[in-house]
């Protein structure tokens, strides 16, 4: 097992400390040339201040807890149902032929454009921003599954049924961690879609999330919520790509020798 | 008789018609013998193991297997999502043997090929010899009646195939397995085989069978097993030239 801090990995995360350190100061800088008036550009201390304040009157928990809860049902669903239909596409022939052709068609429609069907079949409630979120990726996720199904060396599923794997002792010991390399790098996307569906939707949409608070900065001329929201979607973007799903991808690139650590 | 095979036929489809891959092949194998199969490079020979591995069905013929069959493949085929132990124990897990009696099978077949110390390794960390031996293992871990190996050590390099061909017959010789061996090295053949079997060019026909009668453990370097071999490579060679 590697330790996870190497000395490389410290030193490259104390480099990206620094040079964030150096962007703070440069943004400070750059407010006391006074370029802009400060309502429309505020210093770091000012936007910090508004995040702790909205971190402590609840407002931006409260609107990180509602937009979590979204993702978490649209992107499960989508994993769900998206995988699944993925999947019978790289087994059936037929269905890729029909589906997955209607699959790559709807799949260049931007997510927000679903929006004004949601509103209309939905109205203006919780199901038609998850439908906006689901279709923002369940698509992508259904193409990754699938190539990841279709690219799996054959040699494998051979070797597995040498070694008598049939039915769905195949399936749950050779072709699922098989295709996990290439599934992770689809969750990965798919992730992303749906965060920036939903945070598009929520902006669109007046409800509370963090979409809403980031709209509400705009219309209460209030750049230092904009900002300070603005970090917070960056942060739980980060959060999300680099740690959940970037180290869970490089830890199995690892084993499998697809990286050099 | 561990195998029976008779009168197999097989052809495969392609875009531009069909090919014939075996024309009527007829081989009988003794229970505990080692048979090599030597050829010029599409004849059919891994064909023919697919068949009697039933991984590919024959066109028409007949085939009697008594026994179990393990098949390993020119690559190792390794999981590379599977510690080494993990591999080698891959059969008993799917059998979902007991856990206890697993990892002492996996003990057991992890030091019949000297990999006792790379038990916890993941494959990518490991040589293409030692790779093919993991696959050996693996393979040899369900204790088939019969082992297949197609062309196992043709990717490797010289000094490595020569200490696998050493240890392939001391396996063999504790095991008493039923070895079908593909390889395109008629040395090796020669060095492992109690029988040496010529397959001719396309579409794949027996051509020749040769009895090796040479003591073992045999060296590569023996005199009687070189004479023996550029025998064999006579009837092969001329066999390529027909191409
Ligand atoms: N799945 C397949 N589809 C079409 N042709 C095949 C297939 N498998 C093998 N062949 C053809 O059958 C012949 C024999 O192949 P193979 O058994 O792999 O030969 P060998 O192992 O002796 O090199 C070759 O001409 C090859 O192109
Ligand atoms: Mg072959």
């Amino acid at each position: 097992m590697q330790n996870i801090f190497t000395k490389k990995r410290v030193k490259s995360v104390v480099i990206k400390i620094l040079f964030l350190i150096f962007l703070i100061f440069l943004w400070w800088l750059v407010f006391k040339l006074e370029i802009w008036t400060p309502w429309l550009f505020p210093d770091p201390v000012t936007v910090g201040k508004t995040m702790m304040k909205g971190f402590s009157n609840g407002t931006i928990w409260m609107g990180i807890m509602i937009s979590m809860k979204r993702i978490f049902i649209g992107f499960g669903f989508s994993l769900l149902f998206g995988g699944l239909l993925g999947f019978l596409l790289a087994k059936i022939k037929i269905l890729d032929e029909t589906v997955g052709f209607l699959v790559l068609g709807l799949q260049t429609l931007p997510s927000i454009c679903w929006l004004p069907l949601a509103l209309l079949w939905f109205g203006l409630n919780e199901q038609a921003i998850i439908f906006v979120v689901i279709m923002g990726c369940i698509l992508s996720i259904t193409i990754s599954v699938e190539s990841a199904v279709k690219s799996i060396p054959p040699i494998f599923i051979r070797a597995g049924k040498m070694l008598g794997a049939e039915g769905f002792s195949l399936y749950r010991y050779v072709i699922f961690p098989a295709i996990l390399p290439s599934l992770i790098t689809g969750i990965k996307q798919g992730w992303s879609f749906a965060w920036r569906s939903l945070m598009s939707g929520e902006m669109l949409f007046i409800t509370v999330g963090l979409g809403q608070l980031l709209m509400m900065g705009r219309e209460l001329n209030d750049m230092s919520q904009v900002m300070a929201i603005m970090l917070v979607i960056i942060i739980i973007g980060i959060i999300f790509d680099k740690l959940v799903f970037g180290v869970w991808e490089n830890n199995l690139r690892r084993k499998w020798g697809l990286v050099k650590s | 008789m561990r195998l029976r095979i008779r009168n197999i036929r097989k052809n495969f489809k392609t875009k531009n018609g069909s090919v014939c891959a075996l024309d009527n092949i007829n081989l009988d194998i003794q229970p505990g013998e080692f048979v090599c199969l030597v050829g010029p490079s599409g004849c059919g020979k891994s064909t023919l193991l697919n068949i009697m591995a039933g991984l590919e069905k024959q066109d028409s013929g007949r085939i009697k297997v008594d026994g179990k069959i393990g098949l390993m493949f020119q690559e190792p085929a390794l999981f590379p999502w599977l510690k080494v132990k993990d591999n080698v124990g891959f059969g008993l897990k799917i059998k979902k043997l007991e856990k206890q009696k697993q990892e002492k099978f996996i003990d057991a077949h992890l030091k019949m090929v000297h990999l006792q110390n790379f038990a916890e390794s993941y494959p990518h960390e490991l040589s293409g010899g030692m790779k093919q031996r993991v696959a050996l293992a693996r393979t040899l871990i369900l204790n088939p009646d019969i082992l297949l190996m197609d062309e196992p050590f043709a990717a490797l390099d010289a000094q490595t195939r020569e200490i696998l061909y050493k240890e392939l017959q001391n396996i063999w010789q504790l095991t008493k397995k039923t070895v079908v061996f593909v390889t395109h090295n008629v040395r090796e053949a020669v060095c492992l085989g109690d029988r040496v079997v010529v397959f001719s060019a396309r579409p794949g026909r027996i051509k020749k069978i040769f009895d090796v009668d040479l003591s073992r453990p045999r060296d590569l370097g023996n005199l009687e097993l070189i004479k023996m071999s550029n025998k064999i490579m006579d009837v092969l060679k001329s066999e390529i030239k027909e191409l």
